[in-house]
């Protein structure tokens, strides 16, 4: 029992964590789905027997516009006629009863949901003094969606927003845990990040043809993408070994290079842009392939497509950690690079490896930001390497190297990602966040001294 | 100390174990690796807290719960590990620590005239402005002397004391502890080298298992009654007997030549060497501390950047770069470093076996971890290693078993050339027999062995042949071991 409280601690703190968010944003939920306009519809055919009538009312949001379609179209085919659908404000609401008030002399139902029905005009004794001028609507009844008690944290749609936003981070970490099991650091994943996000960008506008890129041309791109960020990676691994130079400094120093390349590409091809003659400004190279968005904002069977990469990313590190002999060599190389070498370990070999996976981790990545924003942002990624170092830490990885576990991470950067996402719905400014989030981190790795004494 | 009992999640590590050292004594702690003897010193440094026991100075009993208690008690440690600090110098070394006050000024002066007391003591001349890295492992430890000196120690214990010295800086280590003990000082003297424990030492406290077994004065006990105190059991000879004779010798010379090494140049060390190692050979590397045995054995595995010379097995040349390439061509090295070379100490036994060995268990890209375990397994069997399982953490093992755990992964390897390094250096008894053993069957299989070592009596005891190095090249070398003496090998390493 102590053994697998120790094993499996960050897991615990994560559970803990999500089960404390639970507790505290336990509260009323008003449902705002199609499927919740599906249930009033049928509520409202059951009501009445005869041709029944009906107005929709919500307001004019994405999510009330598809709840109210679907009340619409489930009344329609249970038989009954639909008079008015509003998406708008009180005062439409307003409006929209009047007139169907007058217009017709019989309406039977309102369907909304719980933000419109509190609304004035949809209120009992405004409804009533409306109903005496208009007499149609005298016998009107409201029906809104069941409302229940549930932690709004512990919903569907926040935990896959939680995952979904940090998945950039959580893919990253995956090379950053590898480099700090060789006992390494790597600072240039932000960066190298950005550098993808505006090489792949400009390569889609300019060498696979903009607007009309096909999928070869797309994929294309993202492989000069990632392929530059590896070659950065391959770089730092070359000054780690055969030049020896400390990983903080090169890879410091890639940070500064490789934000400074991402700028430069994206000013220029602005300053291109506007005729060459101007200069340009540090802003998003915009793509205008449609289907590039499709990897950052699509889903495949209802999950977001960033989170299917990470897992699947997660799933292949942990099998190369575990099962094959390059993973025991990253492991061997940490624990001790004289005894691996001696061993016949190729050190210099495995060590150039990590820092390239790294840094192909960071232009995967890099690609996911640019399709989620539809453009290579040149200031993407800014402090990143250090929320991806702070998962990796939590996730119980030693900077001393030789010991962590792919999955560990994965919970680490989760730990990160819930507590961020804690404090949002807490109304924790973004200010105190920071300092909220320092002391975590340090307190999440105190307990990992405490457990392993 | 008296009944001092202690365990570890899993070990039983001091069962009731007495320890008596008496002013002006030198005390001799001795026991296999695994005895106990590392954890009743740091029961006595305050390192760990013993479960039950008691320990008395001048017939009180103290309570040593923490390192600065255990000074308090004048109880000084030197243990094999130094606790200096490289960049300060020898003074500052020795009172770090004793400053008068947070902030006042270190008086200077005051304790160069002290340490050069305190070496005084001791019979030493050693300059307290040098810095602590500038100095040689007997001068570091001579701090260290002094520094339980300085802090009016009445008891030393020195763990292992000689293991890295010279012969001459041994000799004088047995000066400066047979001047402490004139000084009414109790020493506690662990090591592993009988006749160093015969020829300083007035009594002995063999330990086994964590259990106490005997304490006897020197005078009542021989070298054969003091091994087997320490192993248990009789032991018939130190060394195996060998049950081919030496040195197969076959008609096919360009087949069993086995490694030949010539014209070998690499670094500061290794001038000029050339031998060769036959199969179904022993071959000793010996020669005093520096004359490049070690660094040779590192170039011709690769490990150091060899600058010329050629290496061949069986008459075909090897290109050798690094030790990926040696362990290719079926040489493989156990380094006297075990900890710092052999192992990562981290990472399981099985993880440490199957390193060298992956390709092997590897099938479809991915590790048969069964394979792997099987075996392992049948090596813990042949090899008699003392594991819990596979899954325990190198670091945790005694010396002997590291050593049987890096001689299983490359019997794995089924190497050709062993190169063996100081291969039973801390060591104890029991484990030293099974290593020989093992080495005889090795060269009865055919293979080819290089052993380096600095004890003459395992040198004379386990070769056919002797080379002895001094200063980069070979002075000599004895074919007939029969003919060879102790004598006889010093005289061509000091030449």
């Amino acid at each position: 029992m102590k053994r697998f409280i120790a094993d499996n601690g960050s897991v615990i703190v994560l559970l803990a964590l999500c089960a404390y968010y639970s507790v505290v944003t336990l509260g009323e939920q008003h449902p705002n789905t199609p499927a919740a306009g599906q249930e009033v519809a049928a509520a409202i055919l059951q009501d009445s027997s005869e041709q029944v009538t009906v107005v929709v009312i919500t307001r004019d949001t994405v999510q009330d516009r598809a709840y109210s379609e679907a009340v619409r179209a489930a009344i329609q085919t249970g038989g009954g006629t639909v008079l008015a659908v509003v998406n708008g404000a009180p005062t439409d609401a307003r409006l929209a009863l009047e007139q169907v008030g007058g217009a017709f002399n019989r309406v039977d139902a309102i369907a909304t949901n719980h933000s419109a029905s509190r609304w004035g005009p949809l209120k009992p004794q405004k409804l009533k003094a409306t109903a005496d001028k208009f007499p149609g609507i005298s016998g009107i009844k409201v029906f809104k969606p069941q409302s229940y008690t549930w932690p709004s944290f512990l919903t569907r749609e926040n935990l896959v927003n939680v995952i979904n936003q940090n998945a950039v981070i959580a893919i990253i970490a995956i090379g950053m845990t590898l480099v700090i099991i060789t006992a390494g650091i790597d600072l240039s994943v932000g960066s190298l990040l950005a550098l993808c996000g505006v090489t792949t960008a400009v390569a889609i506008q300019q060498m696979a043809g903009g607007a009309d890129a096909g999928t070869i041309g797309l994929l294309g791109a993202c492989l000069i993408g990632t392929g530059v960020c590896t070659l950065c990676g391959v770089f730092n691994g070359v000054m780690v070994t055969w030049f020896r130079v400390p990983a903080f400094v090169v890879t410091l120093a890639m940070m500064m290079v490789a934000r400074g390349l991402a700028l430069i590409v994206a000013v220029q091809y602005q300053s291109a842009l506007l005729g060459g003659g101007t200069e340009g400004t540090p802003e998003a190279v915009k793509i205008e392939a449609a289907a590039f968005g499709w990897l950052g904002n699509g889903a495949t069977f209802g999950i977001p497509n960033p989170i299917l990469l990470m897992l699947a990313l997660y799933g292949l590190a942990h099998i190369t950690m575990t099962k094959t002999s390059i993973g025991r060599y990253i492991y061997a190389v940490g624990g001790n690079p004289e005894a691996a070498r001696l061993s016949g370990v190729p050190v210099f070999g495995v060590l150039i490896l990590v820092y390239a996976i790294c840094g192909a981790m960071a232009g995967l990545a890099g690609i996911v930001d640019a399709s989620r924003f539809e453009g290579g942002r040149p200031n993407a990624g800014e402090m990143y390497e250090l929320q991806v170092i702070a998962a990796v830490v939590v996730g119980g990885t030693s900077l001393a190297g030789g010991e962590g576990r792919i999955f560990g991470t994965l919970v680490g950067a989760m730990i990160i990602a819930v507590i961020q996402n804690g404090l949002n719905m807490a109304g924790v400014a973004s200010y105190e966040q920071k300092c909220v989030f320092g002391g975590l981190i340090l307190a999440a790795v105190l307990l990992d001294r405490f457990k392993r004494k | 100390m008296r009944g001092v009992d202690k365990s570890f999640p899993g070990v039983h590590a001091l069962k009731n174990v007495d320890l008596n050292v008496e002013a002006g004594d030198v005390l001799a702690l001795i026991g296999e690796n695994g005895a106990g003897k590392s954890t009743l010193i740091k029961v006595l440094g305050g390192a760990h807290r013993p479960d039950s026991g008691v320990i008395e100075i001048d017939g009180r009993p103290i309570e040593i719960l923490t390192p600065q208690d255990s000074q308090r008690a004048g109880i000084g440690i030197i243990y094999q590990e130094f606790n200096l600090i490289p960049a300060m110098t020898v003074r500052e070394n020795i009172f770090l620590g004793q400053e008068p006050g947070r902030v006042s000024i270190v008086p200077a002066g005051k304790e160069r005239r002290r340490a050069r007391e305190l070496f005084d003591r001791i019979g030493v001349a050693l300059d307290p402005d040098a810095l602590v890295r500038d100095l040689t492992v007997a001068q570091q430890q001579i701090v260290e002397i002094a520094k339980a000196l300085s802090l009016d120690s009445r008891i030393i214990v020195m763990d292992e004391p000689s293991a890295a010295l010279s012969p001459r800086e041994v000799e004088g280590l047995f000066r400066i502890v047979n001047e402490l003990k004139s000084q009414g000082i109790g020493i506690v003297y662990v090591s592993h080298r009988l006749d160093e424990i015969f020829a300083i030492c007035n009594h002995v406290t063999v330990l086994r298992d964590g259990a106490y077994v005997d304490s006897k004065p020197i005078g009542a006990l021989t070298r054969d009654t003091l091994i087997e105190l320490m192993v248990g059991r009789k032991l018939e000879n130190e060394f195996p007997k060998r049950a081919v004779a030496k040195s197969v010798q076959t008609d096919d010379h360009e087949v069993r030549s086995g490694l030949t090494v010539r014209n070998l140049v690499g670094g500061p060390k290794v001038r000029d060497i050339s031998f060769n190692v036959r199969r179904g050979e022993i071959v000793a590397l010996t020669g005093l501390v520096g004359a490049g045995r070690t660094e040779t054995a590192r170039l011709i595995f690769g490990a150091d950047k060899r600058e010329a010379g050629t290496i061949t097995l069986d008459g075909k040349e090897l290109r050798i770069k690094s030790p990926r390439d040696a362990i290719a061509a079926g040489i493989c090295l156990l380094t006297e470093d075990r900890k710092g070379q052999g192992l990562i100490l981290n990472q399981s036994v099985l993880e440490n076996f199957g390193l060298p060995n992956l390709a092997r268990f590897t099938g479809g890209g991915l590790i048969q971890q069964k394979r792997e375990r099987n075996a392992f397994q049948t090596y813990v069997e042949q090899l008699q290693i003392k594991v819990s399982g596979p899954n325990q953490p190198a670091g945790n093992l005694s010396g002997g078993n590291q050593q049987k755990v890096v001689l299983a992964k490359w019997l794995e390897r089924d190497a050709e050339v062993i190169i063996f390094d100081e291969p039973t250096r801390g060591i104890d008894v029991g484990a030293k027999f099974e290593i020989y053993r093992l080495m005889h069957r090795l060269v009865e299989q055919g293979k080819a062995i290089l052993m380096i070592s600095s004890e003459l009596p395992e040198v004379l005891g386990m070769a056919d042949r002797i080379i002895v190095l001094h200063a980069g090249r070979v002075t000599g070398e004895i074919d007939d071991v029969k003919l060879a003496t102790q004598e006889s090998i010093m005289d061509l390493a000091v030449k």
